[in-house]
């Protein structure tokens, strides 16, 4: 089951790639959105991400690290492109 | 083999030569080194030190080592500063030539940040945490072992390049594209990007481990609230540690990349943006500002709340700010580098959010001060250093507020109000803090208690000459010096107040020698600690023997409020609890392993090999590495029981039934 | 290892995995999501750095005169197989299939082993039409970005063929199960890692 959503999610961003249909940010926009959902299979299909003996300290550890995760790369990349005025 | 390729195109040959100061030092090693192996071997005890010491897994005696390399990098890093401020006391000084002024700042920075700041503050957590949580070591002792051994051999690596190789010469923070190969050949560089990598990892997994060792080894009872705040701000840290070191093993490499294999991420040619380093180091480097100074709180709230014999005022606000701390010092790292003119909307949020950070720290020192009110205050040395505290960091807190004002700080940017500044908060928080520390768990670490006369002559010394050294660099700042000049003309105006700054530097190491005179002294005449409770302490490390036994506790204690040992010497006073003891039962715990100190050896040899390019060396020691880790995965006898018999003999022998 | 309270269960309990079995599990199965939370702020890093730099062709080699669709296809399809293979390698675990988790363990270094063949080849090409990673620093970020998944990879091959050889010695058991458990993570973090490099490495650069 996880196999076959995460081909399709695959399979899915290389159609809307090729397809041409898209402007470029909203293109970028969609193939990220479908990188997130492979996390989210691969977390809820192979990693039994919500098993854990006693309190769930680790799903607080990895929320912490994917909001860390997400300040340095959005934050690198708006003073990077000095306020987003450059081409990146 | 091949040379190394530096040797045309650089003064320097494999030892560093020409400077007097430096054969000096070439012969000081060398005497210290013959006398070291000369004391072990008269004395037989290389059998000791490797049993008791090098394959050691307690975290008590890894902390006493992290204490023991701390204070050596402090005496190194205290010896650069004032070589400094002796070249610049007066003007068109001689004492040192612009070379070796740039290496000695970078060696100063370098060392006292990564190899006396850190190391002491892991000393401070692997001495305290375990036993203030109620476990009998940390969550992973091995682990903890290789942290120990990484960072004294990246140590060990950095202060090789004074005599081998030369020294790195570019700043603690190491910016391209001046490091890059074209403007700084030389190993000095790469032994830089080397210790600090190796001791990095180590670093790492430190975090890891008391991050792992709070949240699950904490004894029955002991909730997340209920914890000390010592082990509060640790938790802090170690969040720090785990998100932001990756940032500096990225940035490093990176730099590693581009000067051993050409590579163009920060260079001036092909495509390369400097820049980009300088943002990844200060995606490190501002959390590691509070990575440093949040223990340093924990030990105040833990000094202050004993000494005035009161609980914490405000302690659900203490753990907020704390944790508050944590996160909004990820989102401020632009504000050290402002003048890079990213634009309005960038240098806004970070002046903003830097602003913000102040305000947890605000909360914090307000409920120190109304623990103290009405406190029955007891003026020891900890609390010495405790209130010291206060004001500097008040006073550096608040020039921060004023570097934090972006369009300003165009102004004060790499002058000497920044250095004022940052010392001012770094010396006043973090050495603040670990001095209080460490004269407040010394008894806990070596049964014994330093002298408090000599202490407090160390303090009033250390914290005079702070003042003396630093209020002068805020004015010297606003009249134009910039960091990092090695020399100034006279008729600036920057004589008289770089010349007093040189005196108050003179003062504090005069307070630093005292500190060790004090410990020198002690332990032939210091105060013997027999109840294990010398200070009246809150919270459970002061219920076991000092030292305590290296299973700490015989029983794991439950605990049923916050100061959890407070309430229970309440409860003895009262005659409430006669409480049945548990039955003793064999103590589960782990063996010592000569590996993790191989395996470290194994990272210094690779290390020393990339330095030089020498990759015979670097590649064989790499692979020792990976069959270090192997071995360790294919073994399965990792522990053992201590007997019930050996337990109650160890404890009658320190008086505990 | 160690210390403070024994074994979590005293008792035999059927609905706790065996992994989950000792204090022993439990902590380094908590200490390893942490690591992953360290590694991903490193792969983090190493992306915002392509994205600031993949524009800097310095007059080299382009994304667009590199990339090809098929080629990054593939390793893309066998790391995501590679990955549920891993899962259903946990999955017989489980279930005490000592034999079916070896073999979907052996398949899935054989895929491991695949990709990284793809990858080598795919780099050498590269070099071979001189893009070089002196050449230019999108070459720079590209080679470092795709080579550190391509060293976690190998190194995550290695770690299986190890506990291999210790599951084919000592069977399934709590030491045994965890460490099966928490390579299986390792394999499916580089699994999504990999996604993102799919997506922001191959993906945008032949978006034109």
């Amino acid at each position: 089951m996880g196999l076959v959503v995460s081909i399709v999610l695959t399979l899915l961003a290389l159609w809307v790639v090729q397809a041409h249909a898209l402007s470029h940010a909203m293109l970028l926009a969609v193939i990220l959105v479908l990188a997130v959902l492979q996390i989210v299979v691969q977390l809820a299909f192979f990693m039994h991400f919500t098993e854990s003996a006693g309190p769930r300290y680790h799903v607080s550890a990895l929320a912490l690290g994917f909001v860390f995760t997400f300040c340095i790369v959005a934050g690198s990349i708006w003073i990077m492109t000095f306020g987003g005025t450059q081409p990146y | 083999m091949a040379l190394p390729g530096y040797v045309g195109n650089a003064p320097t040959s494999f030892f560093v030569t020409g400077d007097p100061m430096i054969y000096a030092s070439d012969v000081l090693i060398v005497l210290t080194v013959i006398g070291i192996v000369f004391v072990l071997t008269y004395y037989k005890k290389w059998g000791w030190l490797w049993r008791e010491w090098l394959t050691t897994v307690d975290h008590k005696k890894i902390g006493i080592m992290y204490l023991i390399a701390a204070l050596l990098m402090l005496f190194r890093g205290g010896t650069d500063a004032v070589l400094m401020r002796t070249q610049l006391a007066l003007p068109n000084m001689h004492f040192l030539e612009a070379e070796h002024y740039d290496q000695i700042f970078t060696t100063h920075g370098t060392i006292m940040i990564l190899f006396m700041a850190m190391p002491l503050v892991f000393a401070m957590m692997n001495i305290a945490v375990p036993l203030q949580i109620g476990a009998r070591d940390v969550a992973f002792p091995y682990l903890n072992a290789i942290s120990f051994w990484l960072f004294f051999f990246g140590a060990l690596l950095l202060n090789l390049s004074f005599v081998i190789g030369g020294s790195p010469d570019g700043g603690w923070t190491s910016y391209p594209p001046l490091v890059e190969n074209p403007t700084d050949p030389g190993p000095g560089e790469n032994f830089y990007l080397l210790a600090l990598q190796i001791s990095g990892i180590g670093s790492m997994a430190t975090g890891i481990n008391f991050l792992v060792t709070i949240l699950k080894m904490r004894a029955p009872g002991m909730t997340l609230m209920r914890m000390p705040l010592f082990c509060w701000s640790i938790l802090a840290t170690s969040i720090l540690i785990i998100f932001s070191f990756p940032a500096l093993t990225i940035a490093l490499a990176l730099v590693l990349i581009d000067r051993l294999f050409d590579a163009h991420f920060f260079t001036m040619l092909q495509g390369g943006n400097p820049m980009m380093y300088i943002n990844l180091f200060w995606v490190w480097g501002h959390p590691e500002v509070y990575i440093v100074v949040l223990p340093a709180f924990g030990i105040f709230s833990e000094v202050i709340a004993t000494f005035s014999r009161k609980r914490t005022f405000g302690y659900s606000s203490m753990v907020a700010s704390m944790l508050a701390i944590a996160v909004i010092s990820y989102l401020v790292w632009l504000h050290h580098f402002f003048t890079m003119g990213a634009g309005p909307g960038v240098n806004t949020f970070f002046a903003i959010s830097t602003m913000c950070v102040g305000i947890p720290t605000g909360v914090k020192v307000f409920n120190w001060l109304f623990t103290m009110y009405q406190g029955r205050i007891r003026m020891t040395v900890p609390m010495l250093w405790s209130i010291g505290f206060i004001p500097t960091f008040a006073i550096g807190g608040a020039t921060g507020v004023m570097l934090a004002v972006a369009p300003a700080d165009y102004q004060y940017h790499n002058s000497y109000f920044l250095i004022a500044h940052f010392h001012q908060t770094l010396i006043g928080g973090v050495v603040y803090g670990m001095f209080a520390g460490l004269y407040y768990w010394w008894p806990k670490m070596f049964g014994f208690i330093l002298n408090e006369r000599i202490g407090r002559w160390a303090f009033w010394f250390f914290n005079i000459g702070f003042y003396v050294c630093f209020l002068p660099q805020y004015q010297l700042g606003f009249m134009g010096m910039t960091r990092r000049i090695y020399v100034y003309p006279a008729g600036m105006g920057w004589t008289a107040l770089n010349l007093i700054s040189t005196i108050g530097a003179y003062l504090m190491a005069v307070g630093f020698v005292l500190i060790v005179v004090d410990i020198l002294y002690s332990i032939r005449y210091g105060e013997r600690d027999v109840t294990g409770d010398p200070w009246d302490g809150r919270t459970l490390e002061w219920s076991l023997p000092s030292p305590a036994p290296h299973y700490n506790f015989a029983r794991i204690p439950t605990v049923t409020a916050r100061d959890a040992w407070w309430v229970m010497k309440g409860e003895r006073k009262r005659g409430e609890v006669k409480r049945e003891l548990e039955p003793l039962e064999p103590i589960h715990m782990p063996n010592n392993s000569g590996r993790p100190f191989i395996l470290s050896v194994l990272f210094f040899l690779g290390g020393f090999g990339l330095v030089f390019e020498w990759y015979w060396l670097a590649i064989p020691s790499g692979i020792g590495v990976m069959v270090c880790l192997l071995l360790r995965s294919l073994e399965y006898n990792m522990d053992h029981y201590i007997p019930v018999s050996e337990i109650k003999r160890t404890e009658a022998a320190l008086g505990r039934s | 290892m160690s210390l403070a309270h024994e074994e979590v269960l005293s008792h035999p309990d059927h609905d706790i995995p065996l992994e989950y079995s000792t204090e022993d599990g439990v902590l380094k199965i908590f200490g390893f999501w942490i690591f992953l939370a360290t590694d991903l702020i490193l792969f983090a890093c190493l992306f915002s750095m392509y994205q600031i730099l993949h524009l800097n062709t310095a007059g080299g080699p382009t994304e667009q005169d590199l990339y090809n669709v098929p080629e990054f296809m593939a390793e893309t399809l066998i790391l995501l197989v590679s990955s549920f293979t891993c899962g259903l390698a946990t999955l017989e675990m489980r279930k005490g299939h000592r034999g079916a988790l070896m073999a979907w363990l052996i398949v899935t270094v054989l895929l491991g082993l695949s990709f990284i063949f793809l990858e080598v080849r795919e780099f050498v090409d590269y070099v071979g039409r001189g893009a070089t990673m002196q050449r230019s620093a999108f070459l720079s970020s590209f080679f470092t970005l795709v080579g550190t998944h391509g060293c976690h990879v190998s190194l995550g091959i290695l770690w299986m063929l190890s506990i291999l050889y210790q599951l084919g010695r000592r069977g399934i058991q709590a030491i045994t199960a965890r460490k099966v458990f928490i390579v299986g993570l390792y394999w499916h973090f580089l699994d999504v890692v990999w996604v993102f490099i799919f997506t922001v490495v191959y993906l945008q650069g032949v978006m034109h």
